[in-house]
């Protein structure tokens, strides 16, 4: 019988192969993302996978060949090197500082330039402006406006009586500075964000709790806050991971500087990895850095998937 | 003297007024004194403050060109944001079309496959990449500048971006081109792309954006001055010591902000738009 059918089989695979409507349409998908599969296994899966393995071998300028190790790399981050524990609470202390200040400033501008009014068109370009600008442009010209002396920030409290300090000198200030200055570059996304979800809210709603005598502060409270919930989170977790990835802002601003004072964790990733060549051990930085990123979205995913119920 | 409703509904959006011109200060300020610092001397730069130059220096804008290729420079950040854009477009509608539309063993994975590129940051992959890119021979060439924008974590937006408006417009129209006989690749070109305009443009616009600003790549990447990008040129502009030359730095900057911005200003909406659609960049 298997005789049979493969000569039954041979006659008929000289012409075009039978395949069934299903099967064309499977391999007709394939060749559509063959593209994106291809770049994603190349650029993004394969490296992804050596990454963890040059986090497993000490590999620099004196060996100049990578040597399996096994997590000496990280024993080495967690308790050998006190720069890293270093680094990792600038990053902290970069995403505590620009997280609720992005969020709270996003919100409030959302909340006075949801609604329509003569101007609004203005403010919303004027406050998404930055978001288009390129990082290092406004890095640059930021840089410019806090030097210590002759700045125009400080020239400017100078008038109020104020002696500002040498902003990006002093390592505390010199936080605060970058903090705040990439906050005014990106609240503007966050805003439109906080808008579109604003603006999906039924004006009823609004309605019925003023009807009812509630006031601004509790018809934002009982009523709105919670409906934004879910754009609160989505937001939360994007400027929380933007916020550990931020490395051009850093780089311009203050080079991780002063005393490393804003070394941050991909900042030390790119100084270790292509500075020093210390290939292993800024592998195993860049994982570290994947978990506190893969935790984040995991944490986000559940308290979504809870808010859903 | 008692304010009338109306009276006091007039003075209560004047302070509102007021109050977002004041917040925004820190948002305009710095456009407006880059462009006045580039025309300043280097001299008048560290003088009194002033936002209207005393003397105009226009030869500002002329030794930028002179201290580096930066003619060159502008060209490349120009013609490779427009190949990254061509490239993401092409390739992630096509992704993008077919998981919205076809039906295939391991659509579900490779969804999952996917949505986790989104989450890595390219600090991540960066190392391996580069030794991929050495290997592969494209050391200071712009291919890794294109290459790793359009199947990075940004074409995998795209790709979802456009997956997204693919499953939200109607089905019938591809449904009559099937029958007409229009393989899936024309029912893609002809039918599909043109009812996506939207979402075509929205790709443009940010993919665009993202090539132009883009950094770490070319810092890791470029190492020719000719084969810089804006981005990595105008950080250059430093005297022997590494300390910048503010004059001429912020008059290259203002070189590559100005027309960005004049183009934002005039699809302000569009642009927005489009931002608000991605939603997850930054």
């Amino acid at each position: 019988m298997a005789d049979a059918l493969t000569e039954k089989g041979s006659a008929r695979s000289w012409r075009a192969p039978r395949l069934t409507l299903r099967q064309r349409e499977a391999i007709e998908a394939w060749l559509f993302v063959s593209p994106t599969v291809a770049g994603f296994l190349l650029f993004f899966l394969g490296p992804l996978a050596a990454v963890v393995y040059f986090s497993l071998t000490e590999w620099n300028l004196l060996t100049q060949q990578a040597t399996f190790v096994g997590v000496k790399n990280y024993v080495d981050a967690l308790s050998h090197n006190p720069d890293f524990w270093h680094v990792l609470r600038n990053s902290f202390v970069f995403a505590m500082g620009l997280v609720p200040l992005n969020m709270a400033l996003a919100l409030s501008l959302a909340l006075a330039l949801s609604r329509p009014f003569r101007g609004v068109i203005f403010f919303r370009t004027v406050f998404f402006a930055p978001v288009v600008t390129s990082a290092v442009a406004w890095a640059i010209v930021w840089r410019f406006l806090l030097q210590g002396e002759g700045g125009a920030v400080n020239q400017m409290l100078a008038l109020v009586g104020i002696d500002g300090p040498n902003w990006l000198r002093e390592p505390d200030w010199a936080m605060v500075a970058v903090i705040v200055t990439r906050v005014i570059k990106m609240v503007g996304l966050n805003m439109i964000l906080y808008i579109a979800a604003l603006q999906a809210i039924p004006r009823d709603y609004e309605a019925a709790a003023r009807l009812e005598g509630a006031s601004n502060w509790q018809i934002f409270r009982m009523v709105i806050w919670p409906l934004l919930a879910p754009t609160t989170l989505v937001i939360f977790v994007i400027t929380m991971i933007g916020s550990f990835k931020v490395f051009d802002h850093i780089y311009l601003m203050t080079g991780g500087g002063p005393e490393n004072g804003t070394l941050v964790l991909a900042f030390y990733i790119y100084e270790q990895g292509f500075k020093f060549f210390n290939v292993g051990y800024a592998s195993a930085l860049a994982m570290i850095m994947f978990v506190i990123v893969l935790v984040l979205t995991v944490v986000q995913m559940t308290l979504r998937r809870r808010d859903m119920q | 003297m008692t304010l009338t409703v109306r009276q006091a509904r007039i003075i209560a959006r004047i302070c509102w007024t007021v109050a977002l011109l004041v917040v925004a200060v820190p948002f305009v300020f710095p456009f407006l004194w880059m462009v006045s610092s580039g025309f300043k001397s280097a001299t008048e730069i560290f003088g009194q403050p002033s936002l209207i130059p005393r003397v105009w220096r226009w030869q500002n804008y002329l030794e930028v060109f002179e201290y580096q290729p930066f003619a060159r420079q502008y060209f490349n950040s120009l013609y490779i944001a427009v190949a990254v854009t061509g490239l993401t477009l092409v390739i992630s509608s096509l992704a993008g079309y077919a998981l919205a539309r076809m039906r295939f063993a391991g659509a579900g994975l490779l969804m999952l496959f996917l949505l986790s590129a989104l989450m890595v940051p390219e600090e991540v992959t960066i190392i391996p990449n580069f030794f991929l890119i050495r290997w592969m021979g494209l050391m200071d060439t712009h291919a890794p500048l294109i290459l790793l924008p359009v199947f990075g974590s940004h074409g995998v937006m795209a790709t979802f971006l456009m997956r997204q408006y693919f499953l939200a417009i109607p089905k019938e129209l591809e449904e009559a081109g099937k029958m007409d006989g229009l393989s899936p690749f024309g029912i893609w070109w002809r039918i599909a792309l043109p009812m996506s305009r939207p979402a075509l443009a929205a790709v443009s616009i940010i993919t665009f954006l993202f090539s132009w600003n883009l950094f770490l790549e070319p810092l890791v990447f470029i190492s020719s001055l000719e084969k810089f990008t804006l981005p990595l040129a105008l950080s250059n502009f430093t005297d022997s010591y590494g300390l910048p030359l503010w004059h001429l730095q912020l008059a290259a900057t203002s070189l590559a902000v100005v027309p960005i911005l004049i183009v934002y200003l005039i699809a302000q909406r569009q642009i927005i738009e489009s931002f608000a659609l991605s939603g997850v960049k930054g």
